[in-house]
């Protein structure tokens, strides 16, 4: 009996709360699907870098084999008279000696991973670093004998016995494909004997890195503070896997932003359910009452209206995770794991779902849309339900105007977070400043509108005269219908300006830090490519060359938590560096007794608190060197640090004279084409090198940063496309509402045409206010972007570059649209029965 | 000045239904009559059709000699605009304007200069008894405030015709008293014509005749 009872009872509260959805389809779908593109976009994102470092760990493992500590230093290399030290010491059962270099393969950009290893230490150490049953075992020791990992040989499309060639300096050398390795990570690596690859890399008595294994019983702690107190200056010795962490820093930055990029899409999504369900409760607000009659509470209106929003947001979630995962595995497939920015190059993984990532994805897809959806829920909740049964009281809950001080107080606190430093190497107080700001704006919108909309002076035509007074007199509706709109155009505002001020920044760098006519780089695609002083010497001889300056780049670890802080010696051919470098600030003259100058990139000093005139020492050949730093340059090249010494003084200090690019100032008469044909000419391997006009490097380089921005692009174009969709389901659902009002207008002898230029023209005033709103707070949003996020995430300062044509296009364009959105819209709503509309009470 | 001949109206559809057949009216300026009838015979409709909202099937509709079944939806429109008023049972005031605007709407449509309209309209204000109430907005008047202010908007633009579809429907009886008293004083001070749509007896009684529409068409109340 209960049973039978209950049924019904069940049924029809399912009803009740089903029903209103099931009611407008349209814009349930229109909600659903901004919230399932935000997950999906966040969801993607999220599985490409896990499985990019994912892969990335899983081959720093193989890697590591089974050490207890590593010691590295600079990416050159130490003396490997470290090595019988070290082994010799009681706690170390045994230390395994790696020559580590990203070998240049001719013909190709991907270089591959090179490892000399002590095939009987590795063994005991690193077991996956050694090949698979060698048919001949002293293939191990052979010094043309090369083993690949079964992905280099896959992507080599190499087999034991084949033949691979590997550039050193400018010639290439010739190993044998003795075997595979046993790793099956899927990074493309080669393992050689310690010896030969000492010798085939011009390294010899230098090794990279030393694994070390305790005996059992060891203190680590105690060996690691041993072993570090002997180490020479710029090694370091760590724990094992250290350099996995060191390595994700690397592109910890580039993956939170794109992370955020994504998250913004759901941001925006959140702002469309905000406004779709708002006004889902004012079209329902005498239904809502009715229940209130009958006996719901105010807190099962607002848990009903909340649970809505929950469906909404699970709806959206589960279609977003699915299509998330679709989207992954196709950018995948199409781009790679570094979506084009290179940050993982190499790596090729495999795709799988991870289930944390799709239960935080499903949450913050429920949680945004539980977020839209708790005004319209709280509203609700507190309307009186005897005002709000009478008809047309719907159009009071846009009247009211709520207290300024809450978008007041979000403002300034989002104005005091950008004066908070990085956490963890992350701009997350920049992020919430953003955030803030933007509620902020939206919270304070109706005042806004109100104060906008007051000084504006009446029209004559009648449309227009309503038009403003309605929007005079019901300021809500401006948060409403905008709320998605101020967001996704603020947003993409702000991405702009940051963009082309990027790109502009980038640009005057490139013409600054490329004033020679011709460029020679051997590191393109490796480490290995180097001009030795011989090459130097021919290069610089040439009739062609009026002048040659030299460049060597070194990476030093300065710090175990931070990735590598690139070298640069550099000849400057007598001009005054401070010149020539795109410095940022004053220059420091170091005076007579002063140690040598060093110019320290941005990064240098965000990461490692450089500043000029400060004097600062340098790991170079495990010796200790003070420098002044005489300036802060920018350096768009390299995010983790740079510093440019005196090339010279380097030699001088270190007694390495190769050199790994050369700018070349051409003599009267002679044309880039002709030096590079007398190079190639007159030095063997010089093929190998990539040379660059000033004008071809910066068309590529700015190609590279137009395909890095594409990513954001898109990601931008999809937010402002769920604006887009809530301005336009919005006005609809606005206008929709307002029907027993057009019925009247009608009667007292408002023509449709009248009403359709009134509905223009609200659509026109509020979206002006929505743009410039947008436009003003993009502008804001983009100095936190360029100033706080970008200067924090990437350690390099630009300068303001607003593309104001553009902007002022897209507003007119996105002008155009609203008014049409809001002109088709009222053909809908005019389509309605008007004698039926002022009949009806809901 | 209103003449409905022969008058019919019949809805479309799977189930059509005949609302009116062979309505036969004439108004004089100044009359003020009351249109009853059991609900669904077709009252609103008849309102409806006089007002050029909707197109009789059959019959002609003259207003001061003008057949307002041949004009088109602007033409409609604009002779509403001049000569009609309204006053509907839920008021349809518009909640985004003041009193004084709100009751300016149809001078404002009908392009009267703005010195004159907000003369026009403070009289109005005056004569329905919400003199100084010309700021307020809509959400602090009562119901009985708020369906005068309704009938100052309704006859602002001195027009012809007032066509009032149960203007005290939502009205308590005190409330509806003084609307109806407001109404007739109204009607008869600007000379106009009046339909007045409802199903209360004590408000019919304040029409000057009453008719009762049925299946038949419109015949006289006893």
């Amino acid at each position: 009996m209960r049973a039978t009872m209950r049924a019904p009872l069940a049924l029809s509260r399912a009803a009740l709360f089903l029903a209103p959805l099931a009611q407008h389809k349209g814009r349930l779908a229109v909600s659903v699907l901004a919230i399932a593109l935000g997950v999906a976009l966040g969801y993607a994102v999220q599985l490409i870098n896990a499985v990019a470092l994912n892969e990335f760990s899983q081959a720093v493992r193989s890697l590591a084999g089974e050490a207890d500590l590593e010691i590295r230093g600079p990416r050159a290399g130490f003396d490997e008279m470290l090595y019988a030290r070290v082994a010799r010491m009681a706690q170390v059962a045994v230390a395994s000696p790696v020559l580590e270099a990203e070998a240049k393969l001719p013909g190709r950009k991907e270089p591959l991973h090179l490892l000399g290893v002590d095939a009987f230490r590795a063994a005991q150490v690193q077991p996956a670093l050694i090949g698979s049953a060698p048919a001949d075992l002293l293939d191990l020791l052979r010094p043309d004998a090369i083993f690949l990992s079964p992905a280099a040989a896959d992507s080599l499309s190499l087999k034991p016995g084949d033949r691979l060639a590997v550039q050193v300096g400018l010639t290439q050398q010739s190993l044998r494909v003795a075997g595979l390795l046993r790793a099956s990570g899927r990074e493309r690596l080669g393992v050689m004997d310690i010896a030969a690859a000492q010798l085939l890399l011009g390294r010899s008595g230098s090794i990279s890195r030393l694994d070390l294994r305790l005996r059992p019983g060891a203190d680590m702690d105690a060996v690691q503070a041993d072993l570090q107190a002997q180490l020479p200056p710029g090694l370091i010795v760590e724990r094992s896997h250290r350099d996995l962490q060191r390595n994700a820093n690397l592109s910890r930055a580039y993956r939170v932003n794109l992370n955020v990029l994504a998250l913004v899409a759901l941001f925006t999504g959140g702002f469309l359910v905000f406004s779709a369900q708002a006004l889902s409760v004012v079209r329902r607000r005498a239904q809502l009452a009715l229940l209130r009659v009958f006996g719901v509470t105010r807190g099962g209106i607002a848990r009903m209206l909340l649970a809505e929003g929950a469906l909404i947001g699970a709806a959206g979630a589960v279609l977003g995770l699915v299509a998330g995962y679709l989207m992954a595995a196709a950018v995948l497939a199409r781009f790679g794991a570094d979506l084009g920015a290179g940050e993982f190059r190499g790596l090729h993984p495999d795709l799988h779902a991870d289930p944390w990532a799709s239960a935080l994805f499903f949450a913050l897809g429920v949680a945004v849309a539980l977020a839209g959806s708790l005004s319209a829920a709280l509203e609700a909740a507190r309307a009186a339900p005897a005002q709000a049964l009478k008809a047309g009281d719907e159009q009071t809950a846009f009247a009211r105007l709520r207290p300024a001080w809450p978008g007041v107080a979000l403002l300034l606190a989002g104005a005091l977070c950008t004066a908070a430093g990085p956490v963890g190497g992350i701009p997350l107080f920049g992020y919430i400043a953003i955030a803030l700001m933007l509620l902020g704006t939206l919270a304070l919108m109706p005042r806004l509108a109100t104060t906008v909309f007051a000084v504006l002076p009446l029209p004559r035509a009648a449309g227009a005269r309503l038009a403003l007074a309605q929007l005079q007199g019901a300021p809500g509706q401006a948060a409403v219908s905008l709320a998605a709109i101020v967001a996704s155009f603020s947003l993409m505002v702000a991405m702009g300006i940051m963009v082309a001020s990027f790109r502009v920044s980038l640009s005057q760098w490139l013409d600054q830090v490329l004033p020679a006519e011709l460029y020679m780089r051997t590191g393109m695609g490796g480490d290995t490519g180097f001009l030795s002083p011989e090459d130097q010497e021919r290069i610089a001889a040439l009739p062609g060359v009026r002048r040659a300056e030299f460049l060597r780049i070194e990476q030093l670890l300065l710090a175990p938590d931070k990735p590598r802080v690139a070298l640069l010696a550099r000849s400057f051919g007598g001009d005054d560096p401070g010149q020539r470098l795109p410095l940022v600030g004053a220059a420091f003259a170091p005076r007579a007794g002063d140690p040598p100058p060093l110019w320290a990139s941005e990064a240098m000093v965000d990461l490692y608190g450089y500043r000029v005139g400060q004097v600062v020492q340098l790991p170079l050949a495990g010796q200790l060197r003070r420098f002044t730093v005489a300036g802060i340059w920018r350096d768009y090249a390299r995010q983790h640090g740079s510093v440019i010494i005196a090339r010279e003084l380097y030699m001088a200090y270190t007694g390495d004279r190769k050199a790994n690019d050369v700018a070349l100032y051409l003599a009267p008469g002679a044309s880039p084409a002709s030096v590079m044909r007398a190079i190639r000419a007159s030095i063997p391997g010089a093929a190998n090198v990539e040379y660059g006009a000033p004008a071809e490097i910066r068309a590529r380089s700015l190609k590279v940063f137009d395909r890095t921005f594409a990513v954001t692009y898109a990601l931008e174009a999809v937010a402002v496309i769920i604006g887009l969709f809530g301005l336009s389901s919005n006005f609809g659902a606005l206008v929709l509402a307002r029907s027993r009002e057009f019925g009247m207008l009608r009667h007292v002898g408002m023509t449709r045409r009248q009403i359709g230029a009134m509905l223009a023209a609200e659509g026109a005033l509020v979206s002006a206010l929505g743009l410039a709103l947008g436009l003003a707070l993009g502008w804001v949003i983009s100095l936190v972007l360029i100033r706080v996020v970008n200067r924090q995430s990437f350690h390099w300062s630009m300068e303001l570059h607003p593309p104001w044509a553009l902007l002022a296009l897209l507003a007119a364009a996105l002008l155009l649209l609203a008014m049409f959105t809001a002109l088709a819209s009222g053909r809908r709503a005019l389509g309605v029965d008007v004698v039926r509309a002022v009949r009806e009470d809901w | 000045m209103l003449v409905l001949d022969k008058l019919a109206k019949t809805y479309a559809g799977a189930r059509s239904r005949s609302v009116l057949r062979g309505v036969d009216l004439t108004l004089a300026a100044g009359e003020y009559i009351a249109v009853m009838g059991e609900s669904g015979i077709g009252k609103s409709t008849l309102l409806n059709l006089i007002a050029g909202l909707d197109a009789p099937d059959a019959g002609s509709i003259r207003l001061d000699g003008v057949e307002l079944t041949r004009l088109d939806d602007d033409a409609a429109t604009l002779l509403r605009r001049k000569s009609m008023g309204f006053v509907f049972q839920a008021f349809h005031i518009l909640p985004y304007l003041s009193l004084a605007q709100n009751v300016a709407l149809p001078l404002v449509l009908n392009r009267v200069a703005e010195d004159e309209a907000a003369a026009r309209t403070h009289a109005m204000l005056a004569a329905v008894g919400l003199a100084g109430r010309e700021a307020s907005m809509p959400r602090e008047l009562s119901g009985g405030e708020l369906q005068r202010a309704a009938i100052a908007r309704a006859l602002v633009h001195s027009p012809k015709l007032l066509l009032a579809d149960e203007p005290t429907g939502n009205l308590d009886p005190d409330s509806a008293a003084q609307v109806l008293a407001l109404l007739r004083a109204q009607v008869k001070t600007r000379n106009a014509a009046c339909i007045l749509v409802t199903h209360s007896q004590a408000a019919a009684a304040t029409a000057d005749r009453i008719v009762v529409l049925t299946a038949q068409g419109l015949r006289e109340a006893g």
